[in-house]
């Protein structure tokens, strides 16, 4: 770990002058605030001397009364991440309405959509960024939805799609196509896209010689929402972020606003939420290795894969009357305990589910058709990997052995015997190799969690955090005051920011949460995992034949609902 | 199709050919002429072609959200969605006549979701599953179209943020009474096309 105070010697030593930095530490992370001019020449000094190998987010923050009062109106947001020690740090500019700053796209390559996303959003302009256009939102709309000054519920219509279009490159206008080359254009309703992806391409017979993607099909407002509902009335928002495993992204934003509040929660509240995880990341990986099969014609395995899923949809209802979208935790714990008798019933699916993972393994893994259809396909290496900000078993299967569960291990993580699959080659192959064998490294950990679950209360008991239980609301005038005081007040954290991340089905899922001390977050960023990774897509399959571009995108497990969020 | 008539089953033959025997009384050699009677139902042409219809759709999933997932339940061994006659999922909107949206339909997908509706044939039926399809759930928000109903003619809404998958089949079941009894649909005969491309 590297303290602040030795980035302030390092920095001097380069001969960057930190006379007008700000350092500190807000809520256990550390902070440096420094004028917008020197930013490169910082991240440049942070990767040559290997304090930081992942640019894990960049957003944008808007505070329009800082305006008034004559300072800057917006934020800019770095989140560093080293994967050796699990050190993080936010690196903050401030940059004013139509000022410029500079793009990290020199140093990161992984900087490139989370700067279009700041671009769209708030209308910051990233000097050197060679593709600085509207990310999310449609080509019509006018305006930056995330400033303050937007309203959330201004509607503005789409009335076309916009049409074929590639990334600029040195020398080369995106928007022209080349008539050498046969333009084809796959989504955003398409059984491949899952949904809503869109790529486009440019064929040289079966062959891609360029790809670009259009995201934004379900961008749904999600860190708007947020910023107009009240922190609990957010829960059911993270829901359908990734909606494949609803509870992780329950437990991930819970985990960031207690982290703010500084709440510690009770050890059976930490039981159940690991449970919960777990079996959503075993679901997830079913949705993910399932239609990875139909992608590549084998139907047969989704049908087989999905009573597995419906058994979990079983327990999750059972637990709390939801099958998909479950809302189970509050800030502070859980909404309720487990029934009688349900631990019991989780401990037979694992059972089940062992024999499940080994019919997988031989329907996909030893099957002669899936491997010469994946193995060494459009593979991508460590360092690429790391530079696009890959994270979660894309990550893994490159053999980089990040898992936040095991290098800064939360809710008893530390406790539980489980390991971390790593592939080697990077390919399709490994991703649904990693993928199974965690399948079975889950099923390993609910088993442990399920013998010993602690006794005891499912949530805190904090008045000014977690509604009283009905006896008390009914039973007494305090239980009553209490009740009234959380819903009208609202919980409330104390001012100030916090960047709290949790190993989800994909990868990193980062909150990045900022309080003003009012009811509703004043800014909440989502870093989800499969952004950076979908971003690297026209990159990693250029070259590749079209079909070998289908397995690639089911096999990076883009999810929608936290890609556009 | 504005046939009011009776719907009569072609697999209840035997019964309606049970039930002729009885009522015309007759008994002994069959004439060549009669043996109509014996395997011959009779029934209005709409009616017919309605029961073909309803037991036949072809849907095409436009899962876009977390329906989307819900709608793998229904297709899946569980719910199984081909009990209904509704199995043969087609991505192609021109091989199929059942529109299931299911998930947020977005102001950006908005031109898309139209596109897809008319490139699909007549007589073609829209099932808008869950909240945001019907009237863009809790997403009141400026990206969010507030409804499919705003740019295509919806003819069945299935509630729920995912509905469950007994509710969608209950939704289709809806339909089929709808197409087997001809109903009017005014919504679909008055739609006009957005004035999208």
């Amino acid at each position: 770990m590297t303290s602040l105070e030795e980035f302030k010697k390092e920095f001097t030593q380069a001969g960057i002058a930190v006379e007008n930095y700000q350092f500190s530490r807000a809520f256990g992370d550390d902070v440096i605030l420094m004028p917008k001019e020197d930013l490169l020449k910082v991240f440049s000094l942070l990767r040559k001397n290997q304090k930081f190998d992942f640019l894990m987010d960049i957003c944008g923050a808007d505070y329009p009364q800082r305006e008034k009062n004559g300072g800057k109106r917006f934020e800019v947001v770095y989140h560093f991440f080293n994967s050796k020690n699990a050190q993080r740090l936010r690196i903050k500019a401030l940059v004013g309405d139509g000022e410029t700053i500079d793009s990290a796209l020199p140093v990161w390559r992984g900087a490139d959509w989370f700067e279009r996303e700041a671009y769209d959003m708030f209308g910051i302009i990233f000097k050197g960024h060679p593709n600085l256009r509207k990310l999310l939102t449609h080509h019509q709309f006018v305006g930056h939805p995330l400033r303050k000054d937007y309203e959330a519920d201004r509607q503005q219509h789409c009335t076309q799609s916009i049409p074929i279009h590639f990334d600029n490159e040195p020398g080369v206008d995106g928007n022209i196509l080349n008539e050498n080359f046969v333009p084809i254009n796959i989504g955003p309703s398409h059984p491949a896209m899952h949904g809503t992806l869109r790529v486009m391409a440019e064929l040289d017979g079966e062959t891609i010689v360029r790809a670009s993607c259009e995201i934004g099909y379900l961008h749904r407002c999600f860190e708007k929402m947020a910023e107009t509902h009240p922190y609990n009335q957010v829960i059911p928002y993270t829901d359908r972020l990734n909606y494949c495993s609803a509870p992780m992204n329950n437990v991930g934003y819970c985990k960031t606003v207690e982290k703010l509040m500084g709440i510690e929660i009770p050890p059976r509240a930490q039981a159940l939420r690991v449970i919960l995880c777990e079996l959503s990341r075993i679901i997830d990986h079913i949705i993910s290795v399932g239609t990875g099969g139909v992608d590549l014609g084998a139907l047969t395995a989704f049908f087989h894969l999905f009573t597995y899923r419906e058994k979990v949809y079983t327990l999750f209802e059972k637990l709390c009357g939801a099958r998909l979208t479950v809302s189970m935790t509050r800030v502070g714990g859980m909404a309720q305990d487990a029934p009688d008798g349900w631990f019991d019933e989780v401990l037979s699916f694992c059972k089940e589910m062992r024999a499940g993972v080994d019919e997988i393994t031989k329907l996909f893994l030893d099957n002669k058709i899936f491997i010469e259809r994946t193995q060494g396909v459009c593979p991508i290496s460590a360092a690429d990997a790391i530079q696009w900000g890959y994270t979660g078993p894309l990550l893994r299967a490159c053999g980089v052995g990040l898992d936040l569960r095991k290098v800064s291990p939360y809710y008893g993580y530390e406790n539980y015997q489980f390991d971390v699959p790593i592939g080697s080659a990077g390919d399709i192959y490994d991703r649904y190799l990693v993928r199974i064998e965690e399948m079975k490294q889950s099923i390993r950990i609910v088993e442990q969690v399920c013998k010993s679950v602690p006794t005891g209360d499912y949530t805190v008991r904090l008045k000014g955090v977690v509604l009283p239980e009905k006896k008390d609301v009914y039973g007494n005038i305090e239980g009553l005051m209490n009740h009234f005081m959380l819903v009208i007040k609202g919980l409330r954290p104390p001012i100030g920011e916090t960047y709290d991340a949790t190993e989800a089905a994909n990868g990193e899922l980062g909150f990045y949460l900022v309080s003003d001390g009012s009811a509703n977050p004043y800014r909440l960023k989502v870093r989800p995992p499969c952004f950076a990774i979908w971003q690297s897509f026209p990159t990693v399959v250029k070259g590749a034949l079209i079909a070998d571009a289908v397995a690639t995108v089911a096999s990076m497990n883009v999810i929608a609902g936290e890609l556009d969020r | 199709m504005s046939s009011n008539s009776q719907t009569i089953s072609p697999v209840a033959s035997p019964v309606t050919s049970s039930h002729v025997k009885s009522s015309s009384g007759y008994s002994g050699t069959q004439d060549i002429n009669d043996m109509s009677r014996s395997f011959a139902l009779t029934t209005k042409l709409d009616s017919i072609i309605a029961w073909g219809r309803k037991n036949a759709l072809w849907p095409m999933p436009y899962g876009t959200a977390c329906c989307g997932i819900e709608l793998m339940s229904v297709m899946g061994p569980r719910y199984d969605l081909a009990r209904f006659g509704a199995e043969v999922v087609r991505f192609s909107p021109r091989q199929s006549d059942l529109l299931l949206v299911a998930g947020t339909i977005t102001e950006k997908m908005a031109p898309v979701l139209i596109r897809i509706y008319r490139q699909m044939l007549e007589p073609k039926y829209v099932l808008s599953m869950g909240a945001c399809a019907s009237s863009g759930g809790f997403y009141r928000a400026y990206h969010v179209l507030q409804g499919c109903d705003k740019v295509i003619p919806v003819d069945v809404y299935v509630p729920g943020c995912p509905p469950t998958p007994e509710a969608v089949l209950d939704g289709i079941m809806l339909l089929q009474k709808m197409i087997a009894s001809g109903q009017p649909r005014p919504w679909r005969d008055n739609w006009k096309a957005p004035d999208h491309d």
